[in-house]
């Protein structure tokens, strides 16, 4: 596990050579006729280049909202986005949506969830991976074709210069993953966002494209961000890990904090829910209780209050102000208002015992 | 994709079969059922004035008396190798296809139908590609700028345009256009192509255009909603990822996958019209198949309602066949099948 020290910047402080991939107070809200849904409400974080971000949180927490904004994915008048982006000192929030266009798949490049509807089904693996290739690249189509069949092969996808004219229905679950990563990857991007990469995989090939995902960044250098709602599947990729709830960061430090030395109630409630089976196998699994907030009426106070067990504890300040998200200990950041004490003895007593 | 267009073959050739068995029992065997008899039905051959022996004979030579199979057999066996008739004075060769006479003409039907068909085909093929190009691009356009003003203004047309009958646009048109404007030609002037393409095409622009006003909102509705739903599929999500000009996203992604469904109702409308566009023929004058089986319904001309019957029928099984065929070209996913 990374734990290099320059990883988790304030995000509050401007630096001039910034890290590779910044974002600062990013907002994204939708305006509907039911209000305003506010998807993802002033989230800050950095990613290095080699290193993994891992974002978690439940569905509806703002995850892929977040890096649909990164990209410049979200229709233009859909959405209302404030805040920054600055990828390798490039503001993207701001930028034109042609400048925007021009940086996606080249410098930034994103897999998503579902493989199979996330591919054209009328066009070949080979034609969709050359297409992204050519957008970026003036080359002719025969280079290009031998780039994809070498992209293939670089994803492990078997008999590469045959399977290249295949349609995505003839491959299967894993192999169209391979192939989306390939075509992501065609244009060497400094970023990668994976958007639940793994989700609509069997649990065997879950791995083997976690792995993949692994050897590429460290093959190609670049910047990761994973988003998925398991953290077993960033635990083991993600040098820091981001814990989203109601469109905010509540837990923000590196991938070991947040295994070893997890502060927020919510934190862990998803380690709780997650199956382990290097433990004893004790009782059922424990479900967080009740279900995430409408994103039009955030709970007042801390948002995660009606579902926290220890919410009692803060004196009615969890139900009354939102809790800021500060650094506790040197690169943890948490937004709760149980004291450290309580926090401390919550932790050892209740918490580790049954995880 | 050999045994899907084999399959494809042989269930057109079934189809045909089966058409050619429905027409045959609506025209002999559904009169028999109704109480006619080998002598009523012989009746029409032969005039009013016939006496009942000259019936029987005529009803005899023309097989009336034989079962129905058999009849069955040697009408098929008329169109697909030609037959002999029996007038009693001679023996009169009705070469293949045949579909036997006109009631009122005596002419053979076939011949008359390859004289009308040029007209019809003209009228289809031209308003078929006027109506594609206009209902797709501005299907297309309206679901791109959903919700303004060139959406709402195409979407009221095409309402309008889907409800107004022909016999209405059409004469609303020829009053305005032709006679008041004097722009376009009257009805009832056709030019073969072969003559002329550019008389043809003026004989038939206002024809085509009154045609294809109603496809054209048709297919602007359609285009529209296939549209609106392929631009919210994960595979154009994709497309913008890669970083893909808006346009291709439009064109190549979008309108690719929104195409197919319209592309089988294209074929089955252009079948359809091949077997005669009624409406717009009764109403510019057209000598087409639709105005000839009309002529004969008025007339109770049997054969020629028969003939255009099974003519009509043939076009649209074919363009169910191109259209089948036409989904494995486009749709990788069925040629697997």
């Amino acid at each position: 596990m990374n734990t290099n020290a320059a990883s988790l910047v304030d995000a509050g402080t401007p630096v001039a050579a910034g890290p590779f991939l910044q974002v600062r107070d990013l907002r994204v809200h939708f305006p509907t006729d039911d209000g305003v849904v506010k998807s993802v409400d002033g989230l800050s974080f950095t990613v290095e280049r080699g290193q993994t971000l891992g974002i978690v949180g439940e569905s509806g927490s703002g995850k892929s909202v977040t890096s649909l904004s990164i990209m410049g994915l979200h229709a233009p008048g859909t959405a209302e986005i404030s805040g920054q982006v600055m990828l390798n000192g490039d503001e993207l929030i701001s930028a034109s949506a042609e400048h925007v266009r021009k940086l996606r798949g080249k410098n930034m490049a994103m897999i998503f969830q579902d493989p199979l509807s996330a591919m054209h089904p009328f066009y070949t693996v080979g034609h969709q991976i050359i297409e992204a290739y050519r957008i970026h690249n003036h080359v002719s189509k025969q280079v290009a074709r031998k780039h994809a069949i070498d992209m293939l092969d670089r994803v492990g996808i078997p008999q590469p210069g045959q399977r290249v004219d295949d349609y995505p229905h003839q491959f299967s679950g894993g192999m169209r993953q391979r192939a989306m990563i390939a075509m992501a990857l065609s244009c060497d991007p400094d970023l990668l966002i994976a958007d639940e990469p793994t989700t609509a995989l069997d649990v065997t090939v879950q791995a083997q494209i976690l792995d993949l995902i692994r050897d590429l960044q460290q093959e190609f250098n670049s910047a990761v961000i994973i988003i998925t709602h398991d953290l077993g599947v960033v635990a083991e990729l993600a040098d820091d890990i981001l814990v989203m709830y109601a469109g905010r960061c509540v837990e923000y430090a590196s991938a070991n904090e947040i295994f070893t030395e997890p502060r927020h109630p919510y934190t862990w409630g998803l380690l709780g829910s997650m199956p382990r089976l290097d433990r004893e196998r004790t009782e059922r699994l424990k479900p967080i209780q009740g279900s995430p907030p409408s994103l039009i009426n955030v709970p007042n106070g801390c948002p995660f209050h009606p579902r926290c067990t220890y919410a009692d504890l803060t004196a009615g300040a969890s139900q009354s102000q939102r809790p800021e998200l500060v650094e506790i200990s040197r690169r943890h950041f948490l937004a709760c208002h149980l004291t450290a004490q309580d926090r401390q003895r919550i932790w050892d007593n209740d918490i580790r015992p049954g995880l | 994709m050999i045994t899907y267009i084999i399959r494809r073959l042989l269930a057109s050739v079934v189809l045909l079969f089966v058409v050619s068995v429905m027409t045959f029992s609506i025209f002999y065997v559904v009169p028999r059922i109704a109480g006619g008899t080998p002598e009523t039905l012989a009746t029409r051959y032969v005039g009013r004035s016939a006496t009942a022996a000259t019936v029987h004979l005529t009803a005899q030579r023309l097989g009336f008396y034989d079962p129905m199979t058999v009849q069955y057999a040697n009408w098929a066996k008329g169109i697909v190798v030609g037959a002999d008739y029996d007038y009693g004075a001679g023996i009169e060769r009705c070469p293949a296809p045949c579909l036997g006479y006109s009631f009122i003409t005596k002419q053979p039907v076939w011949p008359d139908l390859l004289d009308r068909a040029p007209v019809t085909f003209s009228l289809a093929i031209g308003a078929s590609i006027i109506w594609l190009v206009a209902g797709v691009s501005t299907g297309v356009l309206s679901a791109l700028r959903r919700g303004s003003f060139f959406d709402r203004g195409t979407m009221g047309v095409a309402l309008a345009g889907v409800s107004l009958p022909i016999f209405f646009t059409g004469l609303v048109s020829l009053a305005f256009f032709s006679y008041s404007l004097g722009w376009t030609a009257p009805g009832g002037q056709f030019v073969p192509f072969t003559e002329s393409p550019a008389q043809w095409a003026y004989s038939l622009i206002l024809p085509w255009i009154t045609l294809s006003f109603l496809f054209s909102a048709q297919y602007a509705r359609l285009t529209r909603a296939g549209m609106l739903e392929t631009m919210h599929e994960d595979y154009i999500r994709t497309a913008r990822a890669k970083g893909l000009r808006e346009r291709n996203v439009v064109i190549q992604h979008g309108l690719r996958a929104a195409l197919t469904p319209i592309l089988t109702i294209f074929g089955l409308d252009v079948g359809l019209l091949l077997g005669g566009a009624i409406l717009t023929e009764k109403t510019f004058s057209l000598n087409g198949l639709g105005k000839y089986a009309v002529d004969g319904i008025n007339t109770q001309d049997m054969p020629k309602i028969m003939g255009v019957t099974l003519f009509a029928a043939f076009f649209i099984v074919m363009a169910n066949l191109i259209v089948d065929l036409m989904y494995a070209v486009v749709d990788p996913r069925v040629r697997t099948l």
